[in-house]
């Protein structure tokens, strides 16, 4: 076994307990903390797969601004803190775990029966490459993804305001 | 059609014709009186007189015809019967027909003309009364159902004559069946005589069985020529034969009916219990009698005896009434006796003759005896007398008809009880001889107290009697004339018509023509007449019970005898009826309601039983269960299935969860 | 590079995230196992774009796609939660079934 794979295989061990660990801690920040790793890992994971840019994306995007974005939420709506035993449905944990669980096995034998075999992974950078595909051939997605975070922008500011600031817009 | 032709028989020669068309037209004479009924029936009440103009002119016609047919006999005789056959029964042939000749004329000419002049009667004493019209229905019914029977050349038609003689007696008896003891009366009448008519019907079977034809000529010639069939069987067929004779002619101890039918109206009595229909009986011995006197000899003794007891029975009770029309009755019944007993002696010619003139006296009397009646309102003779005063056209007649029946010279019974007498005494029945005249003298007796009664002395009674009307007292003047002439048509020695007119019939009679009078029958008789009337006279007249109404010869215990009619009424109710009205009638009641009815019931209770078992179970718990079901089932399986939505979001992705794998798995493995 | 242990770790982070739906009663924490289970996507497609070499990278540009979204929903999401807990004083997804029948 080459380096290499010991690496992925770590990682993907780390994945799995971290990932464990945000669905079952009882503390909230536990698990949003937890998923912080997650990503993390998962950005490694991408790096090990040579695919850079997409690594670099995830930890802006989802560790820099959305897991902010959690804790923030957390704190507004008052999440109790702490450890707590009251943060899982006791009723619906049988039930989930053997959907989640018969989920699992369902993919990993698609999966496992459809692909096969090693890759070889290009070395080198790809994200010239990325940049311009992204640019030129899916540009269009790209403006209109760009028109979804403006209308999530607007919308997101429109819920979360407070009724008595439309009230006085008016006035003014 | 069958058209008798002219025979001559081997003894002696009958001259007669075949009476032409008036014979072949006798039918007319059974058929219109029907026919008026009808028009009575249904037109009777929006006619002027009510519906008697219909009944007087087909009476009235039926008087012209038989009194045409009657010189037509006297003339030249005539011997005819006619057949129409109306289907058959095994060998024998139904027919029915009519029959011209001596005796059927001689009925004829009595039925029309006493029954003429008992309709111009009821015209007026029936006026004002209940149900007029049907009244006249009812007689004229009366009258054809009489003609169908002395017309008639078959047994059947005779049955069929004698049972429409009988409904019409009913009718015409319980007229004013608004009295129980009216209707009761005529229930009386028509179930004596249909106890009677059982022998009737036994005898005529017999005979038909034995001779194979149901034509009284035919069977009347077989029993005279050819003696081997019926020889067996003649004397029961001639016993049952009499039998019949003995209920509708009121012979004892089937006579209880006729006094009690005096409930009906006057006229009814005059016509049926005098003239006509109770001479049914003596018609239908006197049609028999060549099969009687050739073949059941002995079966003449029995008619004879039975004739002398109710001759001498009657008479006596006779005494004893109080009331009018009863007296009358009784001396109808004793007068029946008279016939039966000269039939049963053999003398043919000697019954029919009294036959004869008892229709006409009889009918007078009664006819008096209404207009009596009519003019006190009360049936009593201790509430009338010294009637001769107010009502002397009825009383002359009266006294006519009286005198007629004691049997007193020249009036018309003194020739035929006269005839009875010799008869008995030829024959050489002493016994009957005397029992006979001493009837003859107890009939004397109890006619002239009667008379006495009623018209001499004074009245004592309430009212204000009047004379009555013409139409009531012209008719009682012609058959006073009747009652006076009637006799002379047969005076032995002098003119003897009335016995050729009779004996003129298809089957030859064989029996004693007196050349002369017997004088010992002619003295007795006579003797004992005017004893009776003198007897009755002196104790009813010269002792004054005609003022007082007392009875001076009240002889107990055998007065109480008389009036209870021998005890006979209660032992017919005691013996005959109560045991089948109490036993038996509520026996089969019993049977009826227990058995019978249960056994019905039955059905209907299992038939409810079963409704109701198929009513709850399967209606109500099965099928109403199963709707019921269909609907609380989709109600409850609603509830059950709207808890799914609890609203919780985790839940609901929880079931789709599962469904994608189920159809995940579905489509991998086993699709 | 091994291919087949990559998909199944993908496959168990995204059934984790289902756990995760249906067993979190805080809604936030709902929110949070959905991050997880687009995250494991993510893998999954990268995973098949070095698998495919596609010259197009469709697999990376599509990533890049979701993680995109994936933060615009997120901003949504949490807004929702914001009013839901000013509505109700709660976060408890149990508190929110007015849909019950």
């Amino acid at each position: 076994m080459e380096i290499f794979e010991i690496v992925t295989y770590f990682v993907l061990l780390l994945l799995i307990t971290t990932a464990v660990r945000v669905v079952t801690t009882s503390n909230v920040i536990h698990a949003a903390i937890s998923l912080v790793f997650t990503l993390a890992l998962t950005s490694v994971l991408f790096l090990l797969l040579s695919t850079e840019f997409v690594a670099l994306v995830l930890v802006l995007v989802y560790i820099g601004a959305v897991i902010v974005l959690f804790l923030f939420g957390i704190m507004i709506t008052r999440a109790p803190l702490g450890k707590n035993a009251e943060l899982d449905n006791d009723k619906n944990k049988k039930l989930g775990a053997a959907i989640a669980g018969s989920i699992f096995l369902l993919f990993s034998y698609i999966l496992v029966n459809g692909f096969d075999g090693e890759v070889v992974i290009t070395s080198g950078s790809s994200t010239e490459l990325l940049g311009e595909i992204l640019l030129s051939r899916f540009v269009f997605p790209f403006e209109l993804v760009s028109f979804i975070l403006l209308a999530a922008l607007i919308g997101g500011i429109t819920l979360a305001r407070k009724d008595e600031a439309l009230i006085d817009e008016d006035q003014v | 059609m069958v058209n008798f032709t002219s025979t001559i028989f081997a003894e002696g020669e009958l001259i007669y014709t075949d009476g032409g068309l008036l014979a072949q037209y006798a039918w007319l004479l059974v058929l219109l009186p029907f026919v008026a009924a009808l028009i009575i029936t249904f037109m009777g009440k929006y006619l002027p007189l009510k519906g008697a103009e219909v009944a007087l002119a087909t009476i009235g016609l039926i008087f012209l015809y038989s009194s045409a047919l009657m010189y037509a006999h006297i003339t030249s005789g005539v011997v005819n019967e006619f057949f129409i056959n109306v289907g058959s029964i095994g060998v024998f042939d139904i027919e029915f027909g009519w029959v011209v000749d001596g005796l059927s004329i001689m009925m004829y000419f009595v039925v029309g003309t006493v029954a003429l002049l008992v309709f111009i009667y009821a015209t007026n004493y029936m006026e004002g009364e209940i149900r007029y019209t049907f009244f006249f229905t009812s007689l004229t019914l009366f009258a054809g159902s009489m003609l169908v029977l002395v017309s008639s050349p078959t047994l059947i038609q005779i049955l069929i004559g004698w049972e429409l003689v009988g409904v019409c007696s009913y009718l015409l008896i319980g007229h004013y069946w608004e009295k129980k003891d009216n209707s009761s009366a005529a229930m009386k009448a028509f179930i004596t005589n249909k106890i009677a008519d059982v022998g009737l019907m036994i005898g005529i079977i017999i005979l038909a069985l034995n001779t194979g034809t149901l034509r009284i000529s035919e069977i009347l010639y077989q029993a005279t020529h050819e003696y081997e069939k019926l020889s067996s069987v003649a004397f029961i067929a001639a016993i049952l034969l009499f039998i019949g004779a003995m209920g509708k002619s009121a012979q004892f101890p089937l006579h209880v009916w006729l006094p009690d039918a005096m409930a009906g109206p006057t006229p009814v009595s005059a016509l049926m219990h005098a003239a006509t229909m109770v001479t049914a009986g003596v018609y239908l011995l006197a049609r028999m009698f060549p099969f009687y006197k050739s073949m059941a000899p002995d079966a003449l003794d029995i008619v004879m005896l039975f004739g002398v007891i109710t001759l001498l029975a009657a008479g006596l009770i006779a005494v004893v009434q109080d009331d009018l029309k009863k007296v009358l009755a009784y001396s109808t019944v004793s007068q029946l006796g008279y016939m039966v007993a000269a039939i049963g002696s053999g003398a043919y010619t000697a019954a029919l003759f009294h036959l004869w003139t008892h229709a006409f006296f009889k009918a007078l009397l009664f006819l008096g005896a209404g207009s009596v009646i009519h003019a006190v309102h009360s049936n009593s003779m201790l509430e009338m007398g010294g009637l001769r005063k107010v009502m002397p056209k009825t009383f002359a007649t009266f006294i006519i008809g009286t005198v007629a029946l004691a049997g007193l010279p020249p009036f018309a019974g003194f020739f035929s009880k006269d005839e009875i007498l010799a008869s008995f005494n030829h024959e050489g029945e002493i016994t009957f001889f005397f029992i006979a005249v001493l009837g003859a003298f107890i009939t004397a007796f109890y006619m002239t107290r009667a008379v006495s009664l009623t018209f001499l002395g004074e009245y004592r009674g309430h009212g204000h009697p009047h004379e009555s009307h013409n139409l009531m007292t012209t008719p009682l003047l012609a058959l006073s004339v009747f009652a006076i002439a009637s006799g002379w048509v047969n005076i032995p020695g002098v003119y003897t018509g009335f016995t050729d007119w009779v004996t003129t019939r298809k089957n030859k009679i064989v029996e004693y023509h007196p050349e002369s009078f017997d004088l010992f029958a002619l003295s007795s008789g006579l003797l004992a007449g005017l004893l009776g009337i003198a007897l009755g006279y002196y104790l009813y007249q010269l002792q004054g019970s005609a003022e007082t109404g007392d009875d001076k010869i009240k002889i107990q215990p055998i007065w109480s005898v008389l009036e209870n009619k021998y005890y006979l009424d209660d032992f017919y109710f005691n013996y005959v009826i109560d045991p089948v009205k109490i036993n038996i009638s509520r026996a089969v009641d019993k049977f009826n309601t227990n058995v019978i009815d249960r056994f019905v019931n039955g059905f209907g209770q299992i038939a409810s039983l079963l409704g109701g078992i198929v009513y709850n179970n399967f209606d109500q718990n099965g099928i109403d269960k199963l709707l019921n079901m269909s609907s609380s089932g989709t109600d409850s399986f609603g509830g059950k299935v709207k808890l799914l939505q609890t609203g919780k979001t985790q839940q609901y992705l929880m079931l789709f969860l599962g469904g994608v794998v189920t159809i995940s798995l579905l489509i991998l493995f086993i699709i | 590079m091994i291919v087949q242990p990559v998909l199944v770790v993908a496959a168990a982070l995204f059934s984790l995230g289902i756990y995760g739906i249906l067993v979190r009663r805080n809604a936030v924490m709902v929110l949070l196992s959905i991050e997880l289970i687009l995250n494991s996507v993510n893998i999954n497609f990268i995973m098949f774009d070095t698998m495919l070499a596609d010259v197009m990278m469709q697999g990376q540009i599509f990533t890049i796609f979701i993680i995109t979204i994936a933060a615009a929903e997120v901003g949504i999401g949490l807004a929702i939660v914001l009013m839901l807990f000013r509505n109700r004083q709660t976060a408890n997804i149990n508190e929110f079934d007015l849909m019950k029948w």
